[in-house]
């Protein structure tokens, strides 16, 4: 299949002038939670945003239902603000009808991986070319605190006062499976490493899908202080940067290699005799094994050993371009389309007064 | 169906058709006589190739100029297992001399493949009413499949007025030196019983060689054939002394106005009337859409025009499918999503949303038997009230229904004028029987066509105290109360729509109780003011019974309301095709009628709104078999309610 080398940012307008993030703020007021971690978020977007320089009329924000589902409305762009799980879809119709538009999905745990589970896996096989911020809190927060798919298994919550039942999803892992071209994981508070991931996927060919690790300081303040306490976190972060050796650690003394035996990765301190088998990271590597392997590093309880930055990032045909492909095609083909034609068929007959 | 029913209205038929004397044709050779109308049914097993069968005549009788009207009937199951009456599958086609509305009640001519098509359709077929069946299938053990005992010498069971034909032995006699497998050749047979009645019929030929021809363009052999089987289906009628009569019905030619015509099905003309109305629009068609029957044939039919700018996308669920039609609607595109009443379901949170949001999209329904999964390959509709109020809140939607298979074409139209005029959801309900059956439609005119084009928001359209000129995407054009389309793309339009109440003009989220009330009563205000024409009656006689329909019973109860003039009964008549809002004359009509029958394929559902509306005591007939009222019955029905 013939890759399109050149990137589909170059099908939206750009702007005519320079922008400043005040550019992409609406006159709403922002209703978040006081010391929510959407707030970071939407700065961070709102600050890139003049980066990327399209015209901001071209820009699409939508969102399904959930305390993040509410970005759209404070971002000064088109908007929708749709129904619980369906932004995926609603977007898909949107990118597929409009090449000329840059859509963003913004999407929470419970959003996109329960009752939009089904949307979210079928957006990324089909490689839309959407881009889907997916904000993780591992807890339902509009509804005022129960469990949701992300949640550690025993949660204790309104809605399980004795502990959750079922098991999370790697919201990671579940992209990877679903065919995702590419995925990455960043935290809320990190403007920097957050801003770098949201240039990555913004230049994506195709469905980008990016976990942002995001505190709710109501229903589960804390869920991510592992991965943002100074002290703890240069052991339980550990940042992916493709063609870098993937190392962590209080001075880079940990790093990750393939068990020869099983092919699984683990986590090693690195010696002298080990150092050349530290695992390089490939984020455009064919196969999404090592990816795969990556996202389940982590604890899922106490997330020590938790990979951030871009798992994987590969070229693969995008559903829009083929559509519109196809479109082009039928009328090489067959001209375009007649009505009058159409309507009369190949067989008729005449009845005369 | 019992037979006590179907004798009743097939003795009534078989009486009014009417045969001219016995003509001589070709000198001294077979008698042929004239008939005004014929219905044939063709039933066999779902492998046998009926509705291809049925198919291919209709279009001889529609290139020779009859009218004609069809009703194909078939089980959910692609193969039940072969020979049992789960599996039969049958294709009826009425053709006249005259203008017919209806494929006819029961069959003048019933040809049956095997035992199985034998005992489901025998009772269906009046005395007087010719039966041919492929004697080869009669054996013991297909006929002990289906409960006949045979006994000796007498292997067909009751009477059986039409000579005795061995189809699959012919069609592998005449196929002898194609070197085909015996399972290849006796595929054939369909083509062989056509050839059988297409000379009993004196159905012109042609098409239906060169159809089979392009069909199997890649295997020639077998395109010859089936060829083969078709001719010497031909020419057993013609040579065999068993058949000593054939019949001719003369074309229709005054039954139709001038002009260009084809055959169509309803869902062929519902996908033409799409993107007939896409090009009035001038608006790309984005289809969303997840199979299901009887649906899936817009969405065939639809994604082969992709060089009309036609995109269909098959999502992944029924709510994706109106997700991305809704998306697309957004983006400007004329957006549909076609379903059937289940899938309705689904979609009802999302219909809300464009309800909320205001954006134009279509909902094209095709009604089957309910509830559930209900009678997939069967017709109903039962989805009225669910189109009406099948969603959370008030959540008002329009509601169009075609009357027949052609005007399936003008209903899409229609419905995607109220969908662009107003910004609002519509609901097209059609059903199975439109669906699957046909009828001759004379072909527009392009030129002739309505003009849907709307124009997108441009510009500012509200202008603040300070001055400022700002976009308010909640502001109404008075006349229609929609709201302007404003698509991404457009420089300082940057707005955000949602699902959360909005404030009265600036859409902004609002919980105001005072503003709440105020968009409830506006949204109904936009859906109850949509300008639809005034409901025409057709009441020659000054008659003081009103019978009221919609949708795909008008064919019925026009034949119904015929029989009864006839017979010197007097009987008003009308159809409604906007179901919401109802026509403003709607209810100065019913009130100038002693009595109100109204006919559904449901439970009353059209009966339970007009009461309530216009509190007027109307009559509920209901029938949900399945199938489509039978004309003789539904006057007898009528007659009722007009001596009562």
């Amino acid at each position: 299949m013939p890759e399109p080398t050149e990137s589909l940012l170059q099908l939206v307008p750009k702007a005519e002038a320079a922008q400043s993030m005040k550019d992409f703020k609406s006159d709403q007021e922002v209703r978040w939670c006081p010391g929510c971690g959407d707030y970071a978020v939407l700065a961070a977007v709102q600050g890139f945003m003049p980066e990327l320089g399209l015209a901001k009329e071209n820009i699409v924000f939508v969102s399904g239902i959930g305390c993040s589902s509410r970005f759209p409305y404070y971002m000064n762009t088109y908007g929708m603000h749709s129904i619980h799980g369906r932004a995926p879809a609603i977007a898909t119709g949107l990118a597929t009808s409009r090449r000329d538009l840059s859509v963003w999905v913004v999407t929470g745990d419970g959003d996109a991986l329960s009752i939009g589970g089904n949307h979210l896996i079928h957006a990324l096989r089909r490689n839309v070319n959407l881009k889907i911020l997916l904000f993780n809190n591992r807890i339902y927060g509009l509804t005022k605190g129960q469990y949701s798919p992300t949640s550690e298994l025993g949660k204790i919550t309104k809605s399980t006062p004795m502990g959750s039942l079922d098991a999370p999803f790697n919201p990671v892992s579940l992209a990877l499976g679903a065919e995702a071209s590419f995925v990455a994981r960043t935290v809320d508070s990190d403007r920097k490493h957050l801003t770098e991931v949201l240039r990555q996927a913004s230049q994506h060919n195709g469905t980008a899908l990016v976990e942002i690790y995001q505190n709710c300081n109501i229903f589960n303040d804390g869920a991510f202080e592992v991965l943002k306490d100074k002290d703890q976190a240069q052991e339980a972060v550990i940042r992916l940067e493709h063609g870098r050796p993937i190392r962590f650690g209080t001075d880079n003394n940990k790093g990750v290699i393939r068990d020869p035996a099983t092919g699984d990765l683990q986590v090693v301190t690195v010696t002298n005799d080990n150092e050349s088998r530290i695992l390089v990271h490939d984020a455009h590597a064919a196969t999404p094994t090592t990816a795969f392997a990556l996202s389940r590093l982590a604890d899922p309880d106490t997330l020590h050993q938790t990979p951030i930055g871009v798992f994987r990032s590969i070229d693969r045909p995008v559903y829009d371009t083929l559509m519109a492909e196809q479109l082009d095609k039928a009328v090489e083909q067959r001209g375009k389309g007649d009505l009058g034609q159409l309507l009369t068929g190949n067989d008729t007959w005449t009845v005369v007064g | 169906m019992t037979s006590q029913v179907s004798s009743e209205a097939g003795e009534a038929l078989v009486g009014e058709q009417r045969s001219a004397p016995a003509t001589p044709h070709h000198g001294t050779e077979k008698e042929v006589r004239r008939l005004d109308r014929v219905i044939i049914r063709f039933a066999g097993d779902s492998g046998d190739g009926m509705q291809l069968t049925g198919d291919r005549f209709t279009s001889e009788t529609a290139s020779f100029g009859n009218d004609l009207s069809t009703l194909p009937n078939f089980p959910a199951e692609i193969r039940a297992p072969a020979g049992t009456l789960p599996g039969v599958s049958s294709f009826q086609l009425h053709f006249a001399d005259h203008d017919i509305l209806t494929p006819g009640d029961a069959p003048n001519v019933l040809v049956a493949m095997n035992p199985a098509a034998l005992k489901a359709n025998i009772a269906d077929v009046p005395r007087g009413g010719e039966i041919i069946v492929n004697t080869d299938e009669f054996a013991k053990r297909a006929m002990a499949k289906v409960g006949y005992t045979t006994s000796p010498g007498r292997r067909v069971p009751r009477r059986l007025p039409g000579p005795p034909v061995p189809l699959t032995t012919l069609t592998l006699e005449a196929l002898k030196d194609f070197g085909l497998s015996r399972k290849e050749a006796e595929r054939s047979k369909n083509m062989f019983a056509l050839g059988l009645l297409s000379w009993m019929y004196h159905r012109p030929t042609e098409a239906t060689e060169t159809f089979l021809r392009t069909k199997f363009a890649k295997k020639p052999q077998i395109a010859e054939a089936n060829i083969v089987a078709f001719r010497a289906g031909w020419n057993f009628g013609e040579t065999t002394e068993d058949f000593a009569v054939s019949y001719e019905v003369a074309p229709a030619t005054r039954a139709f106005p001038t002009g260009t015509y084809r055959n169509i099905s309803g869902n062929l003309a519902l996908s033409y009337g799409l993107i007939a109305a896409s090009r009035q629009a001038d608006l790309p068609l984005y289809l969303g859409s997840y199979p299901i029957t009887p649906a899936s044939d817009i969405l065939h039919e639809l994604s082969k025009h992709k060089n009309f700018g036609v995109r269909t996308f098959q999502a992944e669920d029924e709510i994706a499918g109106i997700g991305a039609a809704l998306g697309a609607a957004f983006g400007g595109s004329l957006a549909v999503t076609t379903t059937s009443g289940p899938g309705v379901a689904l979609k009802s949170e999302t219909i809300g949303l464009a309800v909320s949001l205001e954006l134009p999209l279509l909902i094209v329904d095709i009604q089957r038997g309910g509830p559930s999964t209900g009678l997939p390959t069967k017709t109903e509709q039962a989805d009225l009230l669910q189109a009406m109020y099948g969603r959370n809140g008030e959540a008002p939607v329009p509601v169009v229904a075609p009357k027949t298979p052609a005007d399936c074409f003008d209903a899409a139209l229609e419905a995607a004028r109220i969908a662009l005029t107003y910004r609002t959801p519509v609901f097209l309900l059609s059903d199975g029987y439109l669906a699957n059956g046909s009828e001759p439609w004379r072909i527009p005119e392009t030129e002739s066509l309505p003009d849907l084009t709307t124009p997108f928001a441009t510009g500012p359209n509200h202008t603040l105290a300070d001055g400022t000129d700002v976009f308010w995407p909640y502001k109404r054009d008075p006349e229609t109360l929609a709201r302007p389309w404003a698509v991404p793309g457009t420089p300082g339009l940057e707005h955000r729509i949602g699902g959360i109440e909005k404030q009265d003009g600036t859409g902004n989220i609002s919980y105001d109780p005072a503003n709440h009330e105020f968009m409830v009563r506006t949204r109904q205000a936009k859906i109850d003011n949509i300008t639809v024409p005034d409901l025409e009656v057709d009441d020659p006689d000054g008659a003081t019974t009103l019978v009221l329909g919609w949708g795909s019973t008008y064919g019925p109860i026009t034949a119904a309301v015929r029989r009864i003039r006839r017979e010197g009964g007097h009987i008003a008549q009308t159809h409604l095709r906007h179901l919401n809002p109802f026509p403003n004359n709607l209810g100065e009509i019913l009130g100038r009628y002693d009595k109100v029958v109204i006919p559904e394929m449901n439970l009353g559902q059209l009966a339970t709104l007009i009461r309530a509306r216009y509190l007027v005591d109307a009559h509920s007939h209901t029938q949900i078999n399945g199938m489509p009222f039978k004309a003789e019955q539904l006057a007898a029905v009528l007659k009722e309610a007009i001596d009562a």
